[in-house]
């Protein structure tokens, strides 16, 4: 008896299984081979790469018009930021995206890692914000594109996550009123739509503070991502401490170790392992929800977008190029994120 | 829950308990007090007023589209209204839309067929990983920029038409008979139902986004089922259909019906990002007032209350759904 040659027995298994399958498999084929060289078309061989608005009018849309990124795009990366201090978010920007991929990828131990955090945080703070070291100062109004997309995600999960883990040991504390506390606040906040979280941070946060003081609006704004993502996150985290068997409790109990100590010591950090992935995906929806600050009028990567492109009659014809390249953007980061999150549930197996 | 599971309190601990809710409940007072005071004080000094009673003035403003007879000189809370009317306008089509495709892609995903696997698989990860927002506002400009003129809509079956001023359907009713057939003219398209560009941007955008979420909710909750219970099926004799609404059906519907309703309310919620587009829904209605008015804290109570409410009667419909799937699925 002869094996049948693996590509043949491939082909079965995977395009040919049964008449339903080979149906699909001829429709698919066809549709791409209909679709396909238009698409190309479009986005290659017809494209207008050059920063050449005439040309891309020429093109009048058989083509894709990438000139209008190669013109625009340090509008759209740093959005109102001074031209000729742009180095500076573009440095930021790098500084703490290697952070972020050394923690993902634990290049460091632990200790390291806290530390390279303590000092990238301030570092990129001063570099956006200048005034030290002979930087010239750039008010948080004019920060924009990537580097604020970047640190309203990054500050804001940062924060809401020892606040989630408060929030959602207070749902298992002994009194009541804690308890209904933290409840009522999860509900609340996971009940509304973000945007009015951002309204009530823009409109409101001001008349609550006491005459006087006042907070810039890129605070504000955190404050509210903060508060929102917070109340996910704790949700997320109740639930892997709900999933940690009874066992580890009595174990903790019979080695004298108190409620707290067993806590922080037992309970807390298998929790928090066990919820890795869930707590990317809501990493994942954060750096997505940062795009709705431009709502409230902050110039992130989307609203950069818009800044660069809505007042421009000579290129505000190829917007969809411009929503294409920034979402590309957003889509690696997000990509990255879950990539990540699957890895790490592999490892744990 | 193990957590919660602490020794009976001793009378000494129950009185330490009582003492520090006491304590939390009077910090808690003092800082809304103080929060209070501060927003009266500023407030009196910016000159703002406060009370909701502008929701019965004229409201001054128009909608542009509004399911709900309106004009600016009707109230505030009427335009309102109008906006949660519209909101609920494109919400549930967009769930409907979404359900059913978000449903084929998922079962697509789970089809013996590499390509079609790998296509749905493309789709759910393009379409996840782009913000919401961005896909709203993409889907706005191809509508309104690059779609072609009233004058040269195209022509998507018969009496259908799409164009820069949006989708024209044929509707129910009118002057001429049972149908309303929307017909082309020199300038614009006349009669049947008409979608504006905005609404059309919405739902669609909604409708594509959740699908995606959706898909791989039906992915999952099918996986779930062990692999067993189509094995036996099979081996009973079933066909692969029987099988299906049968067995993996009822079986999975448990794990999905609970994620799909929270799917649901997240494109309620997600709709409240029309403002961007202009579509006057319940968020954008407000956000108009709040601009109009100034009430800032009202408006904004009222579109939380609003959304708590829809979060609460979705709830109870969900545990409904629930305890009914629950029946169907121990009676089959």
């Amino acid at each position: 008896m002869t094996k049948p040659p693996p590509l043949r027995d491939w082909l079965r298994r995977n395009l040919f299984s049964d008449a339903l399958s080979s149906a699909t498999t001829v429709a698919l084929v066809a549709a791409a081979l209909w679709w396909l060289p238009g698409l190309v078309d479009w986005l290659l061989l017809q494209a207008v790469f050059r920063a050449d608005a005439g040309a891309c009018q020429a093109a009048s849309h058989a083509g894709a018009c990438w000139g209008v990124v190669a013109e625009k795009y340090r509008i759209i990366l740093f959005g109102r930021y001074p031209h000729e201090e742009q180095w500076r978010p573009l440095l930021a920007t790098a500084l703490l995206l290697v952070v972020i991929v050394a923690s993902g990828r634990r290049l460091l131990p632990l200790r390291m890692m806290t530390m390279a955090w303590a000092v990238a945080m301030p570092a990129f703070f001063i570099l956006m914000g200048g005034g030290r070291f002979g930087l010239q100062p750039v008010g948080s109004d004019q920060w924009g594109g990537f580097p604020l997309t970047l640190l309203l995600a990054t500050l804001g999960m940062l924060l809401a996550f020892p606040l989630a883990i408060l929030v959602a040991l207070g749902r298992f504390s002994s009194l009541p009123l804690l308890r209904g506390l933290c409840r009522g606040y999860v509900e609340l906040v996971r009940g509304v739509p973000l945007i009015s979280v951002l309204f009530l941070a823009s409109f409101l946060f001001p008349l609550l503070l006491p005459p006087g003081i006042s907070i810039d609006v890129l605070l504000r704004v955190l404050l509210g991502i903060v508060l929102f993502a917070a109340a996910y996150l704790s949700e997320t985290i109740r639930g892997g401490l709900l999933a940690i068997p009874a066992g580890q409790h009595d174990a903790a109990a019979a080695l004298g170790l108190g409620r707290w100590q067993a806590m922080r010591w037992i309970i807390l950090p298998q929790a928090l392992r066990a919820v890795v992935p869930s707590m990317m995906n809501s990493a994942v929806s954060i750096f997505k929800d940062t795009s709705l600050v431009t709502v409230v009028s902050l110039y992130e990567l989307t609203g950069s977008l818009s800044l660069a492109l809505a007042g421009d009659p000579e290129w505000r014809s190829f917007h969809l190029e411009g929503y294409l390249f920034i979402a590309l953007i957003y889509w690696i980061g997000c990509h990255a994120m879950s990539r990540f999150s699957r890895g790490f549930e592999h490892a744990a197996r | 829950m193990p957590i919660a599971v602490a020794p009976a309190p001793t009378p000494a601990a129950r009185w330490r308990n009582i003492g520090l809710q006491a304590l939390i409940a009077g910090l808690l007072l003092a800082l809304l007090w103080w929060l209070i005071d501060a927003t009266a004080t500023n407030m009196r000094e910016r000159g703002i007023r406060s009370g909701f009673d502008f929701l019965l003035e004229p409201a001054g403003f128009g909608i542009g589209e509004s399911l709900l007879p309106f004009d600016s000189t009707d109230s505030v809370l009427w335009a309102l209204a109008a906006g949660l009317a519209n909101t609920l306008r494109v919400a549930l089509p967009a769930i409907l839309i979404s359900t059913l495709f978000g449903t084929l892609v998922g079962l697509g995903r789970l089809s013996p067929n590499l390509l079609l696997r790998k296509l749905c698989g493309a789709y759910v990860e393009a379409l996840r990983n782009v913000p919401l927002l961005l896909q709203l506002l993409a889907w706005y400009f191809i509508v309104t920029d690059l779609l072609p003129a009233a004058s040269e809509a195209l022509q998507l079956a018969p009496h259908v038409f799409l164009s820069k001023s949006g989708l024209s359907l044929p509707w129910l009713g009118g002057d001429g008979g049972l149908l309303n057939l929307p017909q082309r003219g020199a300038m614009n398209i006349s009669g049947g139902a008409a979608m504006t560009p905005e609404y059309l941007a919405l739902l669609l955008g909604l409708s594509f986004y959740t699908a995606a979420y959706v898909a791989e909710t039906v992915r999952a909750g099918i996986a779930a089922v062990p692999r067993g219970q189509s094995e036996a099926a099979l081996a009973l004799g079933l066909t692969r259909l029987q099988n299906f609404r049968l067995v993996l059906l009822p079986q999975a519907l448990r794990g999905i019906i609970p994620p799909l309703t929270n799917q649901h309310l997240s494109l309620t919620k997600n709709a409240s990002l029309a403002v961007a587009i202009g579509y006057p829904e319940l968020v954008s209605v407000a956000n108009t007032t709040l601009n109009q008015t100034g009430r800032a804290a009202e408006c904004i109570a009222l579109i939380m209350a609003v959304y708590l409410i829809l979060s609460l009667l979705t709830a109870w419909l969900s545990a409904w759904l629930e305890r009914r799937s629950g029946r169907w699925a121990d009676r089959s």
